[in-house]
């Protein structure tokens, strides 16, 4: 049967600075998130927060993904897999509000980006596609 | 018979829930926000307005759906569903009350559709579903309605497309119009407008693309619904994707209708914020006043 799609998997590669959730990272993030899902429960989250290094040695994460989480470096961990949505949950453990969490990415202080948001946001221009940011 | 009569979008970030729990809803960041949802708050307590039941379209922020299970397009057929703990304590909301007969009925029907549905009995609920009650009803002891949650995948790639999206609305309406019960249902699609939490390309707001889309959901659906993913992803940002919810909304309401209100915020956290209220032409009541409100950074032209 002949079929038609609206875009390729491919294409979803083309956004700069941007990882789009695909079977390929849910893969590869599949044990973090593991992790991130446990702290759901208040008994976990004090678990962890009692000996950080011994709870994710629970869990079949990577080293570098491990090293991360401890670092709370949430951009690293996108790159390493991870989704937000998944990764917010160490943020809201630590007592981190939504914008303070994503700010951590954007390679501006919190203070900046919010700022930047009051004053309408980040601009799409020149950020829609790797062909057209330089 | 029940009839679809309205449908209604919303945000349903966190930070509002969080705002309203910390007595920030009127402060000078928040206010803005807040007084554009007075309007609806006062709208939907009027005679005829209140639903007897919501299907409320939103999607599950990896709370009830990790990676153990993916539905695409689910449905809540059970009586009640609680808040979930997201990480933080559940929110301090009532249980969510279902309407299990409505519920196995759109089901079945969307299923007779070529919808293949997920049913689920037993799900806890995370703020894509409570924060828009909250929104819309204020800090109350018990929902004033019954509420059939919609969940659908826009995490894990490839999310279902517009047109499917747009479709489904379609088939949720014939389904409602064939319940013999007289019942006043609203469909609701939250989530949006841009936004982007991930990378260096986090806070991207697109009020261009945002105002556009809403015009064209309004009055041209079905050529919006054609819009691949990636064009979300480009103009909207990676978590605007969440707009495809929208058009499940829209499809419920038919061929033509009313905007009874239109309401844009920007910022609201990392995101833009809109809310609408619309109804099918032919049923349509009177618009609010003033029916469009456009605040904070959003009341200065589009570039
Ligand atoms: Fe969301």
């Amino acid at each position: 049967m002949p079929r038609t799609r609206l875009y390729s998997l491919d294409e979803l590669d083309d956004i700069p600075g941007t990882k789009v959730f695909n079977a390929r990272r849910s893969r590869e993030a599949y044990h973090l998130h593991k992790f991130c899902m446990s702290l759901m429960k208040a008994e976990n989250r004090e678990a962890f927060k009692a000996d950080e290094r011994t709870y994710l040695d629970q869990f079949k994460m990577t080293e570098d993904q491990k090293q991360a989480v401890l670092d709370r470096d949430l951009a690293k961990l996108i790159e390493l897999g991870g989704n937000m949505y998944f990764l917010v949950k160490i943020a809201s453990t630590d007592g981190w509000s939504a914008q303070k969490a994503v700010s951590s990415m954007s390679g501006m202080s919190a203070d900046e980006y919010a700022q930047m948001m009051l004053e309408g946001g980040r601009s799409p221009e020149g950020l829609r596609s790797k062909k057209e940011a330089k | 018979m029940a009839r679809v009569t309205t449908g209604i979008t919303s945000s349903h970030i966190p930070a509002l829930g969080a705002a309203m729990q910390t007595g920030k809803d009127r402060d000078d960041y928040w206010g803005p926000v807040f007084a554009g949802y007075d309007a609806i708050r006062e709208w939907i307590k009027k005679p005829g307005n209140m639903p007897d039941v919501i299907v409320l379209v939103y999607n599950d922020h990896a709370s009830a759906f990790d990676m153990n299970i993916i539905p695409t397009f689910a449905i809540g057929c059970g009586e009640s569903f609680k808040p979930a703990d997201e990480g933080w304590g559940p929110r301090p909301v009532p249980d969510v009350q279902g309407h299990p007969d409505l519920a196995w009925h759109i089901a079945q029907s969307l299923i007779l559709d070529d919808f293949d549905m997920c049913i689920f009995n037993q799900m806890d609920v995370d703020h894509g579903c409570t924060v828009p009650l909250s929104m819309m009803f204020g800090d109350v002891k018990e929902w004033p309605c019954k509420v059939i949650p919609l969940p659908v995948n826009v995490v894990t790639y490839p999310p279902p497309s517009g047109a499917r999206c747009f479709a489904l609305g379609d088939s949720i309406k014939a389904a409602v119009e064939s319940f013999p019960e007289d019942l006043n249902v609203h469909v609701w699609g939250t989530g949006g407008m841009s936004h982007q939490l991930q990378g260096p390309r986090a806070g991207l707001i697109n009020k261009e693309f945002d105002l556009d889309f809403i015009e064209r959901l309004i009055n041209d659906p079905e050529d919006l619904a054609k819009m691949p993913h990636i064009d979300y992803l480009r103009e909207a940002g990676s978590e605007g994707i969440e707009l495809v919810m929208w058009l499940i909304m829209r499809g419920a309401l038919g061929d033509k209708v009313k905007e009874l209100y239109n309401f844009y915020h920007i910022p609201a956290s990392n995101t833009a914020l809109g809310a609408l209220i619309l109804q099918p032409e032919e049923t349509a009541g009177e618009a609010l006043n003033p029916q469009r409100v456009l605040s904070g950074h959003s009341l200065e032209a589009a570039e």
